[in-house]
């Protein structure tokens, strides 16, 4: 125990012994100096805005019904956090809904696309036309012959969310390593063991690729199919509040529905892009720590 | 140790019987290129055979069409020694490039030809760590293949040829990547694990010295179209060393195959 205490010590001022050279010692501070300024800076500047936000407000006399303050934003959100608090939970649910169906279907489409090229040929054209198609365009149709309204909201958020989900995932389904595809036929494997221990993991980054950009298009899909949608009352979501509150002129409140739908946006963005360096730290080059 | 060095010396080409053999096999491709015209050739067990030619000579379309990864346009392939359908466990392949799944660890890389055929993990364990002591990665098992040298990679690459017991194992020039040190390395730890297990070697090559310093016959093709122009036995003693590498027999054989190739060469257009 001592010993391995001493050779530890010894370790240490063996290292600090070691004697770098200028340019290292500058690398490993720029490289310290980085990582902290990772989150400092952002967040002066995220502070300096709203400061300044604040200050125009003051300095110019806007009223609060055209501009409101900071403070007055946070002062709504916490007033209005009932009403608010509801919207949010029906855009989350239509946003949550929308993404997990466009991830199920774009995944299921996608291995059957790569199964058959006859169903991929055949199919392919309709999911283009799904996504050039802006949504906006065709949600009246969809919340016309669609009888519950959530239903119509959910397929309006999934139309847009799927697309880059089917497509990145079909890409990478079909860009596995063509010795390894012929190191599995040479071994017999069955259609099933090939896309299980090979297709899949090679089309693992694609898709993880695809979540990300499917997570904030699904918010953005459930938004636009509420302004739409246009309903009042109880399956209101955020979009109504802000229609509502331009409507009635409520600035503040509008402010705290807007943040609100960034905030949803940002913690998708982040819970997707942890999910992608979680399920891909050990492997993949767009997940790896490398020496400069 | 001795004993099976004896023993493979013994095992001369002509004494054993073909455990493959290529008969007037062609081979055109769809858009009009003539691959292999005519080859017939008997690969006999036990042998390390190169097949040596300029690229375009067709000889990773024979190992290819050997393996039932390409079919040939006429001609047969036949397996002398098996009754019934060719197993597919007794042929392994060693491609140019490691050829590893990068998202699983070196472990996973070397079970992958058992797991396809439906052992578990546990029941495989036992060969995969045999299969890695034999190319000396035991101790890597947990590691992934981005954490390997080129050499090592190539070395789980082997592993994984090996962990299925191959009858013959077939190598499409698999260290050409490689430099030049590593090179000589795997090349003298290819030969002791040849002369230990006594497989059967199909490899394919663009390298005179390296064809002449493994094989005990070289077959020389030539290109456009892909035929076998000769059939060389490179008969010096196993085990074969450094020594070898730098001995006057070597550079002999070395400038007869050369001789060999360049009269190839001759004989199709010239590169």
């Amino acid at each position: 125990m001592t010993v391995a205490i001493a050779d530890k010590q010894a370790l240490d001022q063996s290292e600090q012994a070691v004697p770098l050279d200028e340019e290292e010692i500058r690398r490993a501070r720029a490289v310290r100096i980085e990582k902290i300024g990772r989150w400092v800076l952002p967040v002066i500047i995220l502070t300096l805005s709203v400061y300044w936000w604040d200050r125009l407000c003051v300095w110019n006399e806007i009223a609060h019904y055209i501009l409101p303050r900071p403070g007055l934003v946070f002062h709504t959100l916490v007033e209005d956090w009932g009403i608010l608090s509801t919207a949010l939970g029906n855009t989350l649910k239509i946003t949550f809904g929308a993404l997990a169906f466009a991830t199920f279907g774009g995944l299921g489409l996608a291995v059957l696309f790569t199964q058959s090229k006859w169903i991929e040929i055949s199919f392919f054209p309709y999911a283009v036309i799904l996504q050039v198609t802006p949504v906006i365009a065709i949600a009246p149709l969809i919340l016309i012959y669609v009888d519950s309204v959530a239903a119509g909201l959910l397929i309006c958020a999934w139309i847009v969310a799927f697309f880059p989900i089917l497509s990145n995932t079909t890409l990478g389904l079909n860009s596995a390593d063509h010795n390894l595809q012929s190191l599995f036929r040479l071994y017999g494997a069955s259609r099933w063991q090939t896309l299980r221990y090979l297709r899949l993991p090679a089309a693992m980054p694609y898709f993880l690729g695809g979540l990300k950009i499917a997570g904030g298009l699904s918010l953005i899909g459930a938004i636009v199919a509420e302004f739409v949608a246009g309903t009042a009352g109880s399956g209101s979501g955020l979009a109504n509040q802000i229609l509502e509150s331009s409507y009635r002129l409520n600035m503040p409140r509008m402010f705290a529905a807007l943040t609100l739908i960034s905030a949803t946006g940002i913690l998708i963005f982040l819970t997707t892009n942890l999910l992608s360096y979680l399920l891909l730290r050990k492997w993949h080059e767009s997940a790896l720590k490398r020496e400069a | 140790m001795t004993a099976m060095v004896q023993n493979n010396m013994l095992n001369t080409p002509a004494e054993s019987s073909a455990i493959v053999s290529l008969n007037g096999i062609c081979k055109t491709f769809s858009n009009g290129t003539v691959a292999l015209d005519d080859l017939s050739l008997d690969i006999r067990e036990g042998e390390f055979v190169s097949l040596l030619g300029p690229s375009g000579c067709g000889k990773s379309t024979a190992l290819r069409i050997i393996t039932n990864l390409v079919s040939p346009t006429s001609g047969r392939v036949e397996w002398p020694q098996e009754t019934g359908k060719q197993k597919d466990h007794e042929l392994s392949f060693v491609f140019q490039e490691p050829t590893l799944m990068p998202w699983t660890t070196v472990f996973g890389n070397v079970w992958l030809p058992l797991r396809l055929k439906g052992v578990s993990k546990k029941a495989a364990s036992d060969r995969v760590m045999e299969a890695l002591q034999m190319v000396g990665l035991e101790q890597f098992a947990q590691s992934y293949p981005r954490e390997l040298s080129g050499g090592m990679k190539m070395r789980v690459s082997i592993a994984r040829a090996l962990i299925t017991r191959p009858k013959i194992l077939l190598m499409d020039e698999p260290f050409a990547a490689l430099d030049e040190i590593t090179r000589f390395k795997l090349n003298n730890d290819l030969l002791h694990l040849w002369e230990t297990f006594g497989w059967t070697v199909v490899f394919v090559t663009h390298s005179v010295f390296e064809s002449v310093y493994l094989s005990n016959r070289i077959v020389v093709m030539a290109a456009r179209p892909g035929r076998v122009v000769n059939d060389m036995a490179i008969d010096a003693p196993y085990p074969r060393d450094e020594n070898f590498r730098t001995s006057s027999v070597y550079s002999g054989f070395c400038r007869d195959v050369s001789k060999a190739l360049h009269a190839a060469m001759g004989a199709g257009d010239h590169l």
